[in-house]
């Protein structure tokens, strides 16, 4: 692992997560990519090729600058791009929480891929729960926004989410709950800040 | 504009001219027993002849790219913003080729050329090329040159049909296809107003059936009226209020048929600069040539389908102003390339420019494009 990746995953922990999920030479499609950084390094640690979308100017252009496919498209209208099943595995870091049409997303995920890795801060964190508790909408490292500048529209809970997969019909397969780096096992919807899941279709 | 020594132009070039004598057999069915093509190089082919990069030029420019003339220092090169030492594309790099297509008025065979058959110029018996067809004879250019394959190809418009096409006829020829406000193909609406032109300059009374050359007459006005309306499809409704609005060239309404408006102004300005050094008989069959193309035509109009021979990587690059050549005609070609598993990058930039976006030097777009050329390897 090169300098840089190691630092990638230092300071993204939940790309870390979502790195270990995905097989060698898995065809990848990353959604709300960024600037391409797990895209990267997902095809130069596990020769994993793959396109990201993503929808800033500045983001699409740093993907070119990082030599990963991206396409700038808005995830709002759905993925009519891509066949049923052409990729392995479909991405959504940190994305889910900044989508209108959220069912709507998760569904042509399972689409157009066989399995989905899905990422968000958790709502349902001790330190959010208590800030509401005082009357204050949370800000913390996982929620860094004001709620009047917030890019987030729908917030979740670890409750909330696996609801509603059971209610879509997605199957959840594995699991993983993060506060600050480390893994959490213990009250997860109350002592995790970020969680990682990987599903299927049932 | 750029003197000579600005670091970041090209300087003075020279174009040059090359001849070739075996015929080329046109996609309509006739043949052009020779012919020359018109082209300017900038910068070095390196010892291993991989850093060739071809410009494609959309309908009314030529193959003078970059750079000015010793003898002519205010004609600066159509994409002389894209293309320089140290520009998007950079001549300290890459061998960039310029060129310009058979049928044009700039240099190249056409049809104010001579037809070796009568000795007299070809004018309407020049026969009507098509994308297919330049891209066959810049092979040969290419041929010429020493190039067995481009880096990259690039093109805006109908250059960017020349750039994928690339991809279609010589597969193994080019590594990089960057296809700017580009079509697959011309929809109904493209077409009419490409009918609109043919027929102002078809119903021109000096057109003479394009056997005008000899009458010492130009269809000026036929050109005039299809530069107007081909101009109002290049700029983005924004554009022209933002540039126009509604402002006035005289004090008061006329209440007559002088020019009010800035705008008609405007038109009737480009429109007759236009008349002055363009060819109709071009005009006539660059617009064909729009027309005509349609890769997925042969394969009963599945653009996948006709794209599985590519193997170039491509960046699409469209602007959301557009809308001669919207985002959605380019994402369908993305679409396409996604069905083969081909290597591809889309831009759907927010440039206000309109279709003429490709021309115009906004930071964003020109960042992407010179993220993108650093990175073709050498």
């Amino acid at each position: 692992m090169s300098p840089a990746e190691q630092s990638l995953l230092a300071a993204r922990p939940d790309l870390a997560a979502v790195a270990q999920w995905v097989a060698r030479g898995a065809r990848v499609l990353d959604l709300g990519c960024g600037d391409g950084s797990l895209l990267r390094y997902l095809w130069q640690a596990r020769e994993a090729p793959g396109y990201g979308v993503e929808i800033e100017d500045d983001s699409v252009i740093a993907c070119v600058k990082n030599d990963v496919n991206v396409l700038q498209l808005d995830l709002e209208s759905g993925l009519s791009l891509f066949r049923d099943g052409t990729f392995d595995c479909v991405i959504l870091s940190e994305t889910l929480q900044t989508i209108h049409r959220t069912e709507q997303l998760l569904r042509e995920m399972l689409r157009v891929g066989r399995e989905a890795i899905v990422s968000f801060p958790n709502f349902g964190h001790w330190a959010a729960r208590l800030q509401v508790l005082f009357g204050r909408m949370p800000v913390s490292e996982a929620l860094p926004y004001q709620w009047y500048e917030t890019p987030n529209v729908h917030m979740c809970t670890l409750a909330d989410f696996e609801d509603l997969c059971r209610r879509l019909g997605i199957r959840i397969r594995e699991r993983l709950v993060l506060h600050q780096g480390r893994s959490v096992g213990l009250l997860p919807n109350l002592l995790g800040s970020h969680a990682v899941y990987r599903c299927t279709a049932q | 504009m750029n003197a000579p020594h600005d670091p970041s132009s090209v300087g003075a070039v020279v174009a040059q001219k090359a001849s070739f004598d075996s015929p080329l057999a046109l996609r309509g069915g006739a043949t052009l027993p020779s012919f020359e093509i018109a082209y300017e190089t900038y910068g070095e082919l390196n010892a291993a002849r991989s850093n060739a990069v071809l410009v494609c030029h959309a309908l009314n420019a030529s193959h003078h790219v970059a750079g000015t003339y010793a003898d002519d220092p205010d004609n600066v090169g159509w994409w002389d913003n894209l293309v320089g030492p140290g520009k998007p594309l950079d001549t300290r790099r890459f061998f960039v080729v310029g060129n310009n297509y058979i049928g044009s008025c700039f240099g190249s065979t056409g049809p104010a050329s001579v037809n070796p058959a009568t000795g007299r110029p070809w004018g309407a018996d020049f026969p009507v090329v098509t994308v297919e067809d330049w891209v066959a004879a810049q092979a040969r250019l290419a041929d010429h040159l020493g190039i067995e394959r481009f880096a990259a190809a690039i093109g805006g418009s109908l250059g960017a049909m020349q750039a994928l096409q690339w991809t279609l006829s010589y597969p193994e020829r080019i590594r990089h296809s960057i296809v700017i406000a580009a079509t697959p193909k011309l929809t109904a609406q493209n077409i009419a107003f490409n009918e609109v032109a043919r027929a102002a300059i078809l119903t021109d009374p000096d057109f003479h059936g394009g056997h005008y050359y000899d009458k010492g007459v130009v269809p000026a006005r036929g050109l005039r009226i299809a530069r107007m309306i081909g101009h109002i499809t290049y700029l983005s409704n924004d554009a022209m209020m933002e540039k126009f609005g509604r402002q006035l060239r005289r004090a008061a309404l006329g209440f007559d048929f002088d020019i009010d408006f800035e705008i008609e102004s405007y038109l009737r300005y480009q429109g007759d600069k236009f008349s002055t050094y363009f060819d109709a008989n071009t005009y006539l069959r660059i617009t064909k040539a729009l027309d005509y193309y349609d890769p997925a035509a042969d394969f009963g109009g599945d653009l996948a389908a006709a794209l599985a021979r590519a193997r170039a990587a491509f960046l699409v690059v469209s602007f959301k102003s557009d809308w001669r050549f919207p985002p959605d005609r380019s994402r369908e070609l993305v679409k396409a390339l996604l069905e083969n598993r081909r290597i591809v990058s889309y831009l759907e930039l927010g440039s206000p420019g309109g279709h003429d976006a490709f021309l115009l030097d906004d930071a964003r777009y020109h960042a992407a494009l010179r993220a993108y050329f650093d990175n073709i390897e050498l």
